[in-house]
């Protein structure tokens, strides 16, 4: 230590003390009020939904669901059209209140108090079922805004990307495959090619938890089996949620399937019990 | 390494734009001001006081284009009430007017002659401090920003959004239009402000104050160009109009749309208001017409001619609907309405993305025909396909 010059000590803290300013808003709830305080991952459960009822008119689109995804895991979701696939995950990120039952992220996070922005810094990235992306921004902005970084209105007024954030982009454009298209207007990109930038999005939020609503839905053969290898490559590291009719698909990922039907759920296991279950046979694979 | 802020701030605007900014300030800085106050009236090159006037008139309207595209090209917030904001702006300021007649008005009294003739012993409260310049410019920004901020804080927490948003804001300035055409709302009622006479001691009708007043007006308007590309250019920019185009998707990263719209909203009423603040002392009246709601719809014509999400087109449309306006109402006044209406709907169906949009059509067109045309223009292809999305849609609604 003592063969380093003042002015290079100098120069040294002034490096960590900016590091440790822009570490600050990573522990901390950005958009809103509500602290939403550290992923509890204790029992190795992420996602755990206990008995949760939505109605809709009186139509139950969830009836007593429960269901609980661990830590790490790569769950795939399916059920026949209106067996509240898309009410679940909506549930899951603040868009729709449920009537009754719980939420929670973790051991702590009760996600039926929370907003839409709010559940997204907390850790729960989301893909729609039809891809949204921003069409008039680039391939590049795209991943930029959905990075994880400071997301009020007096950051992004001053913010301009560090090297690091940069190479972050690079790297998720490599791994999505549109590298080569990163000043592309996204509403010129193939259907194929606007899914996986979403995936990208997603991965630029380095959520813990990935909800995917149909994420092949037009996608060619060999689009679908490079994503179930993206999939599976993330699983571990993060958690997976995949709503799919993709049979082909389901297999590839190789994970744990859930049959919903009617809004809660009808067998677990996986694909292989699942398709041997007389009851699924029934009201979903049969047909 | 992150660039400064200053060399942002610079790179937002393409360097023709600044050299166009220089130009524009030298013209209006030192042209105007020299044709007006320097040459005599005989010059070819004088300016008349009836031209500064109504030059300046305009730069505070492109002001409000501006102001107007921030929120509606950007943001994609349609308002049909920023009359208001800009006549609040002009209120506030038109109060240090009044106060600065002092005894010179007709009662030779203290208090403004309408409340004289009101019969009002003393000022109401709203008053105090109104013969404050400071004040007074404070509050010709402080009090649309408020306005607009109480009014986005409830409109955009309960997601209103569309038609629905902009026939509350065209509700909204109807009623302080109502508001103030009452004569115990303390603002003048119907006649509302007018014979001024001076601003801080200096006679309002001399032609110094009015090159000043034109060179300042010129000032706001290329300060708020600056603004407008730095904030358009920046993240949040990019955040705004990512908002515009799917908002449940930019909730879903983890952005919060109502502080989003909150700013741009209030920032762009603020703007009104010191366009409005410098639009009386240079037409002499304020009065509650200026909050009807044909004036805010004329307000979205003009971003809409000179097209939307351009700024440039903001200004350019006020301009060109200002001056053919004013060429209308002195030769055949009572067409006017008929122009506007036409210039809407001829817009509307026929170039949708404005003056701006036409002329970036041709030159593409140009570049395409001179060589085989390129990668480049592919955003402006991108940007011309949606436009026809929103040209048919409006076509079928028209329909």
């Amino acid at each position: 230590m003592s063969q380093i010059t003042a002015p290079e000590r100098v120069a040294a803290n002034k490096l960590a003390e900016a590091e440790n300013r822009r570490e600050h808003w990573e522990g901390e709830a950005t958009t809103g009020h509500v602290v939403t305080g550290e992923l509890d991952l204790s029992h190795n459960v992420i996602l755990y939904l206990d008995d949760i009822t939505v109605s809709f008119d009186g139509f139950r689109a969830l009836n007593k669901l429960s269901l609980t995804i661990d830590a790490g895991e790569l769950r795939c979701i399916i059920g026949p059209n209106g067996a509240g696939k898309t009410t679940m995950m909506d549930v899951i990120t603040g868009k729709t209140r449920p009537d009754s039952g719980k939420a929670f992220f973790g051991q702590t996070i009760d996600l039926t108090r929370m907003t839409e922005p709010e559940v997204a810094h907390a850790g729960i990235g989301r893909k729609f079922q039809k891809p949204t992306v921003f069409e008039r921004h680039t391939v590049f902005e795209n991943l930029e805004l959905a990075m994880k970084t400071d997301k009020r209105v007096r950051n992004t007024l001053f913010a301009s990307l560090f090297d690091d954030q940069r190479d972050k982009i690079s790297e998720v454009m490599k791994q999505i495959r549109l590298d080569k298209a990163a000043d592309r207007v996204a509403g010129l990109l193939s259907h194929g090619q606007k899914q996986w930038l979403e995936i990208g999005m997603l991965l630029m939020q380095d959520p813990k938890l990935l909800l995917l609503d149909e994420p092949v839905a037009g996608m060619t053969d060999d689009e679908t089996e490079r994503t179930a290898e993206l999939f599976v490559s993330l699983a571990g590291k993060h958690s997976l949620m995949v709503v799919e009719h993709d049979m082909t698909f389901v297999e590839a990922l190789g994970g744990k399937v859930t049959v919903l039907c009617e809004g809660s759920v009808l067998a677990e296991g996986d694909l292989a019990t699942v398709q041997a279950d007389p009851r699924v046979i029934e009201v979903y694979l049969g047909r | 390494m992150r660039t400064p802020f200053t060399v942002r701030l610079f790179q937002s605007m393409p360097k023709t734009g600044w050299v166009a900014l220089a130009i524009f300030a030298l013209i209006t800085w030192v042209g105007v001001p020299v044709a007006h106050v320097m040459l005599p009236d005989t010059h070819p090159l004088h300016m008349s006081a009836y031209i500064v006037s109504l030059l300046g008139k305009i730069l505070c309207y492109m002001v409000v284009a501006v102001a107007m595209d921030l929120i509606w090209g950007y943001a994609g917030i349609l308002s049909l009430g920023h009359g208001l904001f800009f006549a609040l702006g002009g209120y506030a300021f038109g109060m240090y007017l009044m106060r600065q007649i002092g005894r010179d008005g007709s009662y030779g009294a203290d208090l403004p002659d309408f409340m004289v003739f009101l019969d009002w012993k003393e000022l109401p409260w709203y008053w105090a401090g109104s013969d404050n310049f400071v004040w007074a410019v404070f509050l010709a920004m402080a009090l649309p920003g408020a306005v607009a901020f109480i009014f986005g804080w409830f409109a955009f927490r309960s997601r209103i959004k569309g038609v629905y948003f902009s026939i509350i804001t065209q509700a909204l300035t109807y009623a302080a239009m109502l508001l103030f055409f009452r004569n115990e709302t303390g603002f003048g009622g119907n006649n509302g402000f007018t014979d001024f006479k001076r601003i801080l001691g200096h006679d309002i009708t001399s032609p110094e104050m009015r090159a000043t007043l034109f060179a300042l007006s010129a000032a706001l308007l290329m300060g708020c160009l600056i603004l407008g590309r730095y904030l358009v250019g920046s993240r949040f920019g990019r955040i705004l109009t990512a908002i515009r185009d799917a908002e449940s998707r930019v909730m879903f990263i983890g952005y919060n749309p109502l502080h989003y719209k909150l700013f741009i909203w209030t920032l762009s009423a603020v703007l009104c208001g010191l366009a409005g603040a410098l639009y009386v002392p240079q037409v002499g009246i304020i009065n509650p017409s200026e909050m009807s709601p044909a004036n805010s719809i004329e307000i979205a014509v003009w971003a809409a001619v000179g097209g939307r999400g351009t700024l440039i087109g903001a200004v350019l449309g006020a301009g060109i609907v200002n001056l053919a306006k004013s060429y209308f109402t002195v030769t055949v006044p009572e067409y006017w309405p008929f122009f506007l209406g036409f210039l809407f709907i001829a817009v509307t169906l026929y170039l949708p993305d404005g003056v701006v949009g036409l002329w970036r059509k041709l030159m593409t067109r140009k570049a395409g025909d001179s060589a085989e045309a390129a990668p480049q223009p592919a955003r402006a292809a991108a940007e011309g396909k949606t436009g026809e999305i929103s040209d048919t849609a409006t076509k079928g609604a028209s329909a």
